[in-house]
């Protein structure tokens, strides 16, 4: 993120330097420096850039690995179904609702905790390490967690609350199932979003915050007037990783209703696409529908940081 | 008093928050496989429902568990540590040395991050078949560090940039060949960011479930994630709750060291990636 302004080190100066050997030297620099982050580059361009090209590629053919002798160029084709289709904006808009809900619900939740964690003295270590155990779990099994939680059969949730009938079935109807998923999900990455917040926090300035005190502002003008608009880049980093990893929703799914009840995300539409029914070419439209989306957010989101920042700057 | 008040409240509600479900999960994996189906909203394991290390013992016989076990921790540790050497060169090329494509490094590190994963398993899917590395543990390992790379050069080269290089030179006007110098006074220094690079890539490929399924098709290579979703036991339509439950907990005894050991440095990686730079 912020880590693209990279302030360059520098040069140590040598006392014999001549214009030659100082531009011998950084060329030098120059190549050590392109040789060392070589792999780095290579790697990443073989899992990344190199498929991405292969699916735009893929996703103009009528392409079923069942029967790969009959592939075709259908030019527009893939992307024209996929675009028509109710189902896939169905699964788009379910996507927004999941990413929507759970980034706003985890910032409210890991500003809070990020509160607690930044005062709290007696126990830091513990609430450290607890917070660090929802990150840490794999995604399938907090998955199948709150699914048995959910569950009516064996799950608890029924028990504790009140208002809801033992015997009802969470995953049985769309509203429900997607309040389960998001439920799982939220549980799982609000730990990551306190841990950066409270990053954040950590560099706005105490003596600030006790000028407003000693000049009676609430707690909750304190933390309108001084706290949150001295921690805005943290919070935009913080909603830009987590939306669009929330984006590509697809481990909960699978665990929890596994695409029933409408409650597929584009993610999973696309691995239903190419893995399950093998049509590389309608699965490669989806992949770059996907990514493409990807970007938007990530271009919408990083807008509105801009904006932001400029008012930020107006109101100091 | 009242501020008092509230913080152990709030740590009290944090810690039934990240708690709560791994008790219930623990709790499960101690019930007999004849109350979960039956129907048992308890949540600790009541009377005649509780199961010993039955469970825990079913899963230590159960060959797919082990192969999957076996693969994650080996597919995991090599990935990690191979990610971790590549990303360790560049993030000292970009802390320290100035050079042409700096910026298209951490742009193009920057764009994975953000990469939606499920888009690339089709071609990949495609790629992996056609050079022998289908449902093979190199086959995973490749995308594993090339996915663990932009999180590892990002915070080590936060690290390393607050490292005073200087003591090297220093080191080496106090006699120190350049050998020395850097193993002596550096490498102690850049340890610890490496370590945390190590211990984030490491949750990253353990975590990991949509390679694991779309890239494997039989236990040669699939990790645990995978493992645990297909598993359907005996019955198909009854999945095996409290074993699954077990086998959960196994899968996450590793995580759950690791952060126990490594609590601090892994709250100072996340963070200082992201947010300082």
């Amino acid at each position: 993120m912020t880590s693209t302004a990279v302030p360059a080190a520098p040069a140590p100066a040598q006392k014999t330097s001549g214009r030659n050997t100082e531009s011998d030297r950084l060329k030098a620099e120059n190549r050590l420096g392109q040789k060392l982050v070589a792999p780095a580059i290579i790697l990443m361009l073989i899992v990344t850039a190199f498929p991405m090209i292969r699916a735009i590629w893929l996703s103009i053919y009528d392409y079923s690995l069942t029967a790969p002798d009959e592939r075709e160029i259908v030019g527009a084709s893939n992307y024209i179904t996929a675009l028509s289709d109710p189902l896939f904006w169905k699964a788009t808009g379910i996507t927004v609702l999941y990413m929507v809900v759970t980034v706003a619900i985890e910032l409210v939740i890991g500003f809070a905790f990020a509160l607690v964690m930044h005062r709290v003295i007696f126990g830091r270590g513990i609430v450290r390490t607890s917070i660090l155990i929802p990150y840490g779990i794999i995604t399938v099994v907090s998955g199948f967690t709150w699914q048995f939680a959910f569950s009516y059969q064996n799950g608890f949730v029924n028990g504790w609350l009140p208002f809801i009938g033992d015997d009802f079935n969470w995953f049985g109807e769309t509203t429900p199932a997607v309040i389960a998923i998001c439920i799982s999900e939220i549980w799982k990455t609000t730990p990551f979003m306190s841990l950066l917040l409270l990053a954040g926090l950590a560099q706005v300035s105490e003596d600030m915050i006790e000028a407003a005190k000693v000049d009676g502002a609430t707690w909750w003008q304190r933390m309108w007037k001084v706290v949150i608009p001295n921690m805005r880049a943290a919070i935009m980093v913080a909603i830009l990783f987590r939306a669009l990893d929330a984006y590509r929703i697809f481990d909960n799914i699978f665990v929890m209703t596994n695409g029933a009840e409408d409650t597929q995300s584009i993610s999973f539409l696309t691995y239903r696409q190419t893995i399950e029914q093998f049509q590389l070419g309608m699965g490669s439209a989806l992949s770059v529908l996907l990514f493409l989306s990807v970007l938007l957010i990530a271009f919408l989101i990083i807008k509105l940081f801009r904006v932001d920042l400029a008012q930020a700057r107006q109101e100091g | 008093m009242k501020q008092k008040i509230g913080i152990i409240v709030g740590v009290v509600l944090i810690l039934i928050w990240c708690l709560l479900p791994v008790a219930w999960i623990i709790s499960m994996s101690f019930k007999d496989e004849a109350s979960i189906t039956v129907g048992n909203p308890g949540f600790l394991p009541s009377d005649g429902t509780f199961a010993g290390w039955e469970n825990y013992r079913a899963v230590l016989d159960n060959d797919q568990f082990l192969k999957a076990i076996r693969n994650s921790i080996g597919i995991s540790l090599i990935a990690t540590v191979l990610s971790v050497i590549v990303a360790t060169l560049a993030a000292y090329a970009i802390a320290r040395l100035e050079f042409r494509g700096k910026r298209l490094v951490l742009s193009m590190a920057l764009a994975i991050a953000m990469f939606p994963v499920v888009s690339l398993i089709g071609p990949l899917f495609d790629m992996w078949r056609a050079f022998g590395i289908y449902d093979t543990w190199p086959g995973l390992i490749i995308p594993y560090m090339s996915f663990t790379l932009p999180l590892a050069i990002w915070t080590l080269s936060a690290f390393f940039r607050e490292i005073p290089w200087e003591m090297e030179q220093a080191a080496q006007v106090d006699g120190a060949t350049s050998w020395q110098a850097f193993r002596k006074v550096i490498v102690p220094l850049a340890a610890p960011g490496v370590f945390t690079a190590a211990i984030l890539t490491f949750f990253f490929a353990w975590n990991d479930f949509v390679f694991g399924i779309s890239l494997t098709s039989t236990e040669a290579a699939r990790p645990i994630p995978a493992s645990l979703a297909f598993f359907v036991g005996a019955d198909p339509f009854n999945r095996p709750a409290s074993l699954l439950a077990a086998a959960a907990v196994i899968a996450t005894i590793p995580i759950i060291v690791v952060v126990l050991i490594f609590q601090r440095k892994i709250v100072a990686g996340l963070t200082s990636g992201a947010v300082k730079g």
